[in-house]
């Protein structure tokens, strides 16, 4: 119980003092799964501590550990040189840990004041508490750089700012030691740095600040200490000043990684897929796409950045016959239907439209249904498919799903696992192989590699680019401006349903595109982070 | 979670909840003063114990097959079809009209002309509510529920005022012409030299119910169709990535599952009672719920579940005839027992199963907690991405 919970002390420690959290020999086994194995880790107060490691190698299992979410096999928590134990999340709050989840936990019709003091009230009556609460954001907000009006539904403010409030409930409960999980995933480059600027900030005040993340570049920017996990191990803890980008996928994955896309200078030839005036609205009757143009030709691929939810996703379904629109477009020249009859998936793929979906676990594939049934999803009219014309030919699906999953590099290729079974960067090579083996004209890429382990992700990487080599038009579409800025030949930025402007990639940079991500056209000209924030939030109605 | 041997999942499971519904069931009899095992004896004596028994039990599972067959398609497709009880009515309305309408001169051909009305009948009643849900989007088990009534009062109706022969007062049409007659049991066990009792409803439409299953095994597991079927059921946001079309799918399944429900009809108004009564169904309408969900929507399954609650209905019949104390409403609730049992506390047995197979092979705690936002697990859930509502 809470009893067990030593007080930490006020204000800042010495240069000497014991690390502000100290794990030794932390294990946790999920049935037959070791998330954890003998973790042992030293962190150091008033530092910013990067944990990096590819999805499933345990990060946040360690950090659910610390925050009290799971109770240790084995294994002792210090927390400022006192032995301590955890076991739930008000004896976290109590020893001055405070958590950012990757998913806000806050409530949509409370304000942010609302939300700050939910659970931290001080009585019956929430006035007296509010009163409180609100001199102390201002305190805070002072301090941090942690502006925030207290009284904004937190439906009605934009990412960033709900990113604010989980820290500031943090900071208001007295949290020393904070740790956010993937705190960037859903931020513009902008807002990135802005809250890199608080956390240097919160460190320069003296807190301790553990960054969980799978991204290379925020730990060489903004951490001191970084330490590696992989496969429930902590494989090492190193100095980011000693270290490097390439050494640290290296240490995540246990094998060299090319992290820059190793590709040649496209070759296009004529247009694939024009795109003229494309219009959705949405059932809300909201205005999804206010009229688009765009084109891909053969053997380039373009690349479509954006905040999530600016209508990216609109023009994949739209080309993928998921949703109707309105408008024109043309693959090799011929119109295609966008709203009538004969506007579905199997049209589009009768055009060779190939689609590898943004979230392949609600469309791109049946997570209970055998790799063998996934592997023909979509394309289970192809009359090589029938055995005679009343039924399939199972066997001679499982044997050529074998066959694709060898060459993808399906880990393991077993076509009679079921989809769930496999880990995220092997479903994404089973929709691939789907996809990329019907030898599409057009190939529609959504968020390729979210989820997927870096390994995976060279691999997708490069059969994209194999696929253009051959001559093939792709569209893709991704979050990750990395990603985008790697793979793409020609760069289209969205913002609100419009195409903000296209780039070249050695012709622009995150910040240019960062800009017009948040619609901001004359990227010449100074622009604060608030402005920006405030331009995105105006979209966020209609996102969240 | 959720990985557990397939001999549990379609054994193990349905036997303990049918030990648990027996045990309630016997306590149920100790406490109105009789035995549970006198009981329990005669039960399955009544049931299996006689060629009159089998013929009656046997009768039974025909109509529940049907039913659980009807249940179990649309549940593949994620539908639930309660109107399996009017669709059987109706189905049988239609194997009343063909017997009636036409001087069939031998059941071979009365036959295949009677399967297909009351697939027929079976499948327009059902295409209705479909047609509501696919294109209105009202919800299924609402329409269905309603149409059941719907088919109840359109049979009075007809029979009081239309289809009664002139002359009669019972609300039910005249006898089928002799060229309808199906061979029961005891002609079919005579062609091979066997004997079997002579008034049991046992029939020829048992072995259509036996293809049935066989033929919803290929078209749910071995056709495009069935393939499209499961992938709609598991996924309509991916089947429609797939391009297929959730209305279509929609009302093909549903009229393949009342199509099921209807063929009951031949079993019951043709095979037996050789005539239209009032309520051709008796509820096997409902009992097919239970049937689908305890053989797992999986036609061997509804086979299985389907002999099962023939034996409960024909054994609890010669109960309540044997021991007076036990009326016909205990038997109800003994076979509510079974179906709550199998059905509905299906989830008890299974979770305290699930963490019995899945713990680790040493000490640990099972992981009884959820698992917290983010990673951690192999996989996460479905959709997590802050863009969509």
């Amino acid at each position: 119980m809470a009893g067990t919970v030593t007080e930490t002390q006020a204000g800042r420690p010495a240069e000497s003092a014991a690390p502000a959290i100290e794990l030794r020999g932390i294990s946790k086994a999920f049935g037959p799964v070791q998330a954890n194995k003998d973790i042992s880790i030293r962190v150091m107060p008033g530092t910013i501590h990067g944990i990096i490691g590819e999805n499933g190698a345990g990060k946040s299992t360690l950090m659910s550990i610390l925050y009290g979410f799971y109770k240790a096999d084995a294994g002792e928590i210090f927390i400022n040189g006192e032995k301590t134990e955890i076991p739930d999340s008000q004896a976290a709050i109590s020893a001055g840990i405070g958590m950012v989840f990757q998913h806000f936990k806050l409530v949509q019709n409370f304000s942010v004041l609302e939300n700050v003091i939910l659970g931290a009230e001080d009585g019956a009556l929430l006035k007296p508490s509010k009163a409180k609460a609100r001199e102390a954001l201002k305190r805070l907000a002072a301090e941090y750089e942690l502006q925030v009006d207290p009284d904004a539904l937190i439906e009605e403010i934009g990412v960033g700012m709900q990113q604010r409030v989980e820290i500031l409930k943090a900071l208001y409960r007295q949290a020393d030691i904070l740790i956010l999980d993937e705190p960037t995933g859903v931020l513009t480059p902008a807002e990135a740095d802005h809250l890199f600027r608080i956390l240097e900030g919160l460190k320069a005040q003296g807190k301790t600040i553990i960054l969980i993340t799978h991204k290379l570049r925020e730990i060489m920017d903004v951490t001191d200490t970084v330490s590696v996990m992989r496969r429930g191990e902590m494989t090492a803890t190193v100095q980011t000043s000693e270290t490097d980008a390439e050494h640290l996928a290296e240490l995540m994955v246990g094998r060299k990684v090319l992290l820059r896309v190793d590709k040649k200078p496209a070759a296009p030839g004529d247009t694939v897929l024009e795109i003229e005036n494309l219009k959705v609205v949405d059932e809300d009757g909201v205005e999804r796409l206010r009229g688009i143009d765009l084109h891909v030709r053969a053997g380039e691929i373009l690349g479509i950045a954006g905040v999530a939810g600016n209508g990216q996703s609109e023009v994949l379904e739209v080309l993928g016959g998921i949703t109707a629109a309105k408008g024109t477009v043309r693959i090799n020249g011929q119109e295609i239907d966008l709203s009538g009859k004969s506007s579905d998936g199997q049209s589009r793929r009768a055009r060779s439209i190939a689609h590898v979906p943004e979230d392949r676990q609600s469309l791109g594939l049946i997570m209970d249904f055998h790799a063998w049934e996934n592997m023909i999803f979509g394309y289970h009219h192809d009359p090589a498919y029938q055995k005679n014309a009343l039924l399939m030919d199972n066997a001679g699906i499982r044997a050529e799903t074998q066959a694709k999953m060898e060459r993808f590099d399906v880990r393991p290729p077993n076509p009679d696992l079921t989809a769930r079974s496999f880990s995220g960067g092997n479903q994404q090579k089973i929709v691939c192989a789907r996809e990329i083996e019907r030898n599409p004209d057009l190939l529609l890429v959504g968020q390729p590699t979210r989820g997927v382990d870096i390994g995976a992700i060279e691999f997708i990487h490069n059969q994209i680019v194999g696929l253009r080599d051959q001559g093939k038009a792709v569209l893709l579409v991704s979050v990750e401006l990395e990603e985008i800025m790697s793979l793409a030949d020609r760069i289209a930025v969205m913002f609100d349903g419009r195409v903000m402007g296209e780039r070249l990639p050695s012709e622009t940079d995150e910040r240019e595109l960062g800009l017009l991500m948040a619609g901001i056209t004359d990227t010449e000209a100074e622009h604060s982070v608030d402005e920006v924030a405030a331009n995105l939030a105006k979209t966020q109605g209609k996102v969240g | 979670m959720n990985k557990l041997p397939k001999w549990v999942d379609v054994a193990l499971i349905p036997f303990i909840n049918l030990l648990l519904a027996l045990i309630v069931s016997g306590l149920v009899i100790l406490y109105i003063g009789e035995s549970p095992f006198e009981a329990i004896s005669i039960m399955v004596r009544g049931a299996v114990g006689s060629t009159y028994g089998w013929g009656y039990t046997l009768y039974y599972a025909t109509n529940f097959i049907f039913t659980g067959l009807a249940v179990a398609v649309a549940f593949q497709a994620r539908m639930f079809n309660i109107g399996g009880e009017g669709q059987a009515a109706i189905g049988s309305l239609g194997v009343a009209l063909v017997c009636l309408a036409v001087p069939w001169p031998h059941w071979l051909i009365a036959l295949p002309a009677a399967v297909i009305a009351g697939a027929i009948f079976g499948a327009a009643w059902a295409a209705i509510p479909a047609y509501l849900q696919a294109k209105r989007g009202s919800h299924i088990v609402i329409t269905t529920i309603m149409f059941n009534f719907i088919a109840s009062a359109l049979l009075v109706y007809l029979l009081v005022n239309v289809m009664k022969p002139v002359g009669t007062m019972a609300p039910e049409t005249g006898r089928f012409p002799p060229g309808t007659f199906l061979p029961d049991a005891y002609d079919m066990a005579g062609w091979v030299g066997l004997r079997f009792s002579r008034s049991a409803p046992l029939n020829i439409t048992f072995f259509i119910a036996i293809l049935c299953c066989v033929l919803v095994y290929l078209l749910i597991w071995r056709t495009r169709l069935g393939y499209q079927i499961r992938a709609f059921g598991q996924s309509e946001s991916a089947a429609v990535y797939a391009g297929i079309s959730p209305v279509r799918i929609t009302m093909i399944t549903m009229l393949i599952s009342g199509g099921l429900a209807g063929l009951m009809g031949i079993n019951a108004v043709m095979g037996e009672a050789e005539r239209l009564v009032i309520d051709p169904v008796q509820g096997a309408g409902f009992v097919g719920i239970a049937v689908a969900l305890m053989g797992r929507s999986h036609p061997a399954g509804v086979f299985l579940a389907g002999l099962l609650f023939g034996m409960l209905y024909q054994g609890g019949g010669e109960l309540e005839f044997d021991i007076p104390a036990i009326s016909r409403e205990m038997i109800l609730v003994i076979q509510a027992l079974v179906i709550l049992f199998t059905g509905a506390f299906d989830n008890m047995i299974r979770m305290p199963l699930e963490r019995l197979f899945n713990r680790p092979g040493r000490g640990g705690g099972s992981p009884a907690k959820p698992m917290p936002p983010g990673e951690g697990t192999t996989h996460k859930p479905a959709v997590s991405e802050p863009e969509k509502s």
